[in-house]
């Protein structure tokens, strides 16, 4: 192989479109987290934040899907910079729609701060440590080109689909004892959606990440 | 003229047409009603002392597009030479091995070089039509070569062979023009229609876009898909883009030998050697 590298540009830009995927998923954690801190805290201003800084990962969103577009157009890439490319994009787009649920957090803690809580939160707290632990490991995963740590997200979004059952089931029981409590158990209700909805972006992030190495499409989860 | 005949390769010859007239389907099935399947063996290749091909093992299907990339000087235009026999017009040139062109081979002693090369035709880098002939004439030529005199089966053998390369509208007004008239891209197809007008099982192209226009080259292209419903093309090509929106399997090929053979998707997205992703991701080549 020549020591000269003829695509030394293009895959400059690569590494930087990684990095900024890790930006941006790293982004998209801190608001989720600020989210449920603000609604832990009852706090309306940081719910607020959260909702306007969403606009700050729509912006990224849009920016590195612009670079790869142009990468693609320009650049002709085949096998794994193609596999890489793709995947940048559909990463981006799951981490996207997961600052949205963090949005979405905040709009619904803003909704129901007026009122008191039903019940202390325990399993909306758990669920978001697990979800951030899942995000912690798909961007390590997608940096390290690691297939074993991206598999192990599927059990791990399973643990979240279970947990966020079982929130339901518990908050079903709330409006049938207390009707008055409906509009408040359907936020958490709602909250909780949100946060197994991250995990599933999280899924999606760890399958691209086998695709990206290996070139097999699957799910990880079943 | 018939001296000249090995030095314009893409002229090949042909038995006594006997079809009818009649237009049936599409305007490449209209000619031809056979395909040939490729099977190459441990074939090597020598420009004198040059070994140029070291064992090339490959079958490539009927009815199929194949693709062959590689960078400059890796054999893939010679191989396509061992294909029809066209190699061994090079002076000191040869040729070891077996290519079997439907189960024959087409190396046996008793082969005539030159039915093979009527079986197998080719299309070059540069279009070559013969530059004094006319439109019609540059198609015609092989028929004529071959004893053909009359001039319905000429006329309507023309006509199919040019709509078979999807230039016959283009042309229909201006047959008795010269064919270097003609834009690069027309002249292409009119060198493909040519080809096609003897009837051949498989159609080899060497670098068939090079010299052309985007649209050009996008048109031979879909012609070549088209093409590869009747017959068997192999294609030759350093641009990789080419290779995979037109073929169905592609080789790659390095220093004279066969590095990976396999669908034109999986090869694209999922190459198997690392030589190939190299090469196909523009690391070295």
């Amino acid at each position: 192989m020549s020591t000269i590298h003829p695509r030394e540009s293009f895959e400059q830009a690569l590494r930087d479109l990684e990095a900024d995927i890790v930006r941006m998923g790293t982004m998209a954690g801190e608001l989720i987290h600020r989210a449920v801190e603000a609604l832990q805290a009852r706090d309306a201003v940081e719910a607020d934040a959260v909702v306007a800084d969403d606009a700050r990962v729509d912006a990224l969103h849009l920016e590195i899907e612009q670079r790869v577009i142009a990468l693609l157009a320009t650049q002709q890439p085949m096998a794994r910079d193609l596999r890489e490319l793709t995947s940048i994009l559909a990463i981006s787009i799951d981490l996207e729609r997961m600052a949205d649920h963090a949005e979405g957090i905040g709009k619904a803690t803003k909704r129901m701060i007026k009122e008191p809580l039903l019940k202390p939160l325990v399993d909306i707290p758990h669920v978001e440590q697990i979800v951030q632990g899942m995000l912690t490991d798909v961007l390590d995963a997608f940096v390290r080109r690691d297939v074993a740590l991206a598999e192990s997200l599927g059990p791990r979004d399973d643990t979240v689909d279970a947990l966020r059952s079982q929130v339901f089931r518990e908050l079903l029981a709330h409006m049938v004892d207390d009707p008055q409590s409906t509009s408040r158990a359907l936020e958490l209700i709602l909250i909780a959606q949100h946060l197994e909805r991250a995990a599933d972006h999280i899924t999606n992030v760890a399958e691209r990440v086998i695709y990206l190495v290996t070139g097999e499409m699957r799910e990880i989860n079943v | 003229m018939r001296d000249s005949l090995h030095t314009r390769p893409n002229f090949t010859f042909v038995e006594p047409v006997t079809q009818s007239g009649q237009h049936a389907g599409r305007a490449a099935a209209a000619l031809i009603d056979h395909a040939g399947a490729l099977e190459a063996a441990d074939v090597h290749a020598w420009f004198d002392r040059l070994h140029a091909l070291r064992g090339i093992t490959l079958s490539i299907p009927v009815r199929h597009v194949t693709a062959i990339i590689g960078p400059s000087g890796c054999g893939k235009s010679t191989f396509l030479r061992t294909l029809n026999r066209m190699h061994e017009l090079v002076p000191g040139a040869r040729v070891s091995g077996r290519v079997a062109l439907d189960g024959e081979d087409i190396y046996a002693p008793a082969v005539d070089p030159v039915l093979i090369r009527r079986r197998v035709g080719m299309v070059f880098q540069k279009p070559n039509p013969f530059p004094t002939m006319s439109v019609h004439d540059n198609v015609a030529a092989g028929l004529r070569l071959a004893g053909i005199r009359d001039r319905t089966i000429l006329d309507e053998t023309v006509e199919r062979s040019l709509e078979a390369a999807v230039l016959w509208d283009e042309v229909k007004d201006r047959l008795d023009k010269p064919g270097t008239s003609l834009s690069g891209g027309q002249q292409q197809r009119l060198c493909i229609a040519r080809a096609l007008a003897v009837s051949p099982e498989v159609l080899l192209m060497d670098e068939p876009c090079s010299a052309l226009d985007p649209a050009s080259t996008l048109r031979i292209e879909e012609l070549a898909r088209e093409l590869a419903k009747d017959i068997t093309i192999v294609i030759v090509t350093h641009n990789m883009q080419q290779a995979a929106r037109v073929s169905d399997s592609t080789a790659f090929m390095l220093d004279g030998a066969v590095v990976e053979y396999g669908p034109t998707n999986a090869l694209f997205t999922r190459p198997h050697d690392p030589r190939t992703e190299d090469y196909i991701t523009g690391r070295f080549g």
